[in-house]
């Protein structure tokens, strides 16, 4: 073998045991890289309430309440299960309902306390004009396809 | 291989200065027609608004930001494996442009969070390893130039160059593997684009655009470091003579020229 070939071998051997070594690193962290648990995880895992996380999913459809001085109560949900959240502050612009959010907060009693509410966007892109058409058509499926596993 | 010929620097320098001048041109002549889409001959977003001419900047800066770092990493490989010089320069030459590439990514997608998400940053898979990329592209330079002699220099920034380029398919797929706040790809998915022909005309002309001025400022990077190095050589040969170092400017201005 002559030099050039051994020192091909040597990097490809090398990368290789480097991809393996990192995805095995990346899976055993897995809990800790996702930004946020979905409803059902949330559900499933029943954190301790001191335990700041994130909730992700969608603002549920007619659950949005604004009681009064800034307090927002409404409903995650990933389409199988669904978590109350009280919020009070600001909310981001494209906050509304069917949209995807993240809440950044604790589980007390059942109810996501948020002190933090994010927007997520999708990946579709369309002028408004589109956005209508779609939407007479019926063929709208935007913000209900989003995932939220 | 074909490319044997050009891993020799004279054969490579002629090619380069065939091709420098088209490849300017084609970078202003696309910079100016993506442009014109981008901000004025193409629509606001249903949901963003305005903002969405973010993303004809903010996108193929991040693509170019993987790019440039495989083509980066691929380059350190040749010169590592088969020691071919022009391999090396051009590995040296991507970095600092994939590095501002990466900044303008990084930047331009800080500027369109905080209206859309309500956040400049967060630690998501996405951003998170952006932010690695171009703490790897920090890391080359530095190393690239850590040593007196630029060969040693090229062979340890290569291996860091190749530990690094592990992270490029994580950034591709951090979207799909994990929950991030970040949306996940619109444009390259199997569906086919989730963006409408109105916007992604302007998103393809801009990502030409400034895939030639990566052409371009790679070639005139690339030209500057092979004159640099007959520099050096003709200082060390005039050191080695024992002429004062002074002595010989004419002719390095005439080896440079």
């Amino acid at each position: 073998m002559k030099r050039k070939h051994k020192r091909l071998t040597f990097v490809g051997v090398a990368l290789l045991l480097l991809a393996a070594a990192a995805a095995l690193v990346l899976t055993a962290f897995e809990d800790s890289i996702v930004f946020f648990y979905s409803p059902t995880d949330l559900i499933s895992k029943k954190p301790a309430p001191d335990r700041r996380l994130r909730l992700g999913g969608l603002v549920e459809e007619g659950s949005v309440e604004k009681p009064g001085a800034g307090l927002v109560l409404f409903r995650v949900t990933d389409t199988a299960q669904a978590v109350d959240v009280s919020f009070t502050g600001i909310l981001p612009d494209l906050f509304r309902e069917g949209q995807g959010i993240v809440a950044e907060g604790h589980l007390i009693k059942g109810v996501f306390m948020a002190d933090n509410v994010l927007a997520k966007h999708d990946e579709n892109y369309m002028p408004p004009e589109v956005a209508e058409a779609l939407k007479k058509s019926g063929q709208w499926q935007g913000n209900e396809k989003e995932k939220t596993q | 291989m074909i490319f044997h010929k050009y891993a020799n620097p004279t054969r490579f320098l002629k090619l380069a200065s065939l091709i420098q001048p088209w490849a300017a041109a084609a970078t202003v002549l696309l910079f100016l027609s993506g442009l014109y889409f981008a901000l004025l001959a193409s629509p606001g977003d249903y949901q963003q608004g305005e903002t969405v001419r973010i993303m004809y900047i903010h996108v193929p800066a991040a693509w170019m930001a993987m790019f440039c770092y495989t083509a980066m990493a691929v380059a350190a490989a040749v010169g590592l494996i088969w020691k071919h010089p022009v391999a090396d320069l051009a590995a040296r030459a991507t970095a600092p442009i994939g590095a501002c590439f990466t900044f303008l990514a990084l930047f331009t997608g800080s500027l369109w969070g905080k209206p859309m998400w309500g956040t400049w940053w967060v630690w998501d898979a996405r951003l998170t390893s952006v932010l690695i990329l171009f703490f790897l592209y920090l890391g080359y330079m530095a190393l690239a130039n850590a040593f007196d002699d630029p060969a040693r220099g090229s062979k340890a920034s290569a291996i860091l160059a190749l530990v690094g380029v592990v992270n490029v398919p994580v950034i591709k797929f951090s979207v799909d593997w994990w929950n991030t706040l970040h949306q996940p790809a619109s444009v390259v998915k199997m569906s086919g684009p989730a963006i409408h022909p109105s916007m992604l005309i302007p998103l393809i002309l801009m990502a030409l655009a400034f895939k030639a001025y990566y052409i371009w400022v790679l070639l005139i990077r690339m030209r500057a470091e092979i004159n640099e190095g007959k520099i050096r050589s003709l200082r060390l040969r005039q050191v080695h003579a024992g002429q004062p170092p002074d002595a010989a400017g004419d002719k390095i201005t005439q080896a440079v020229n």
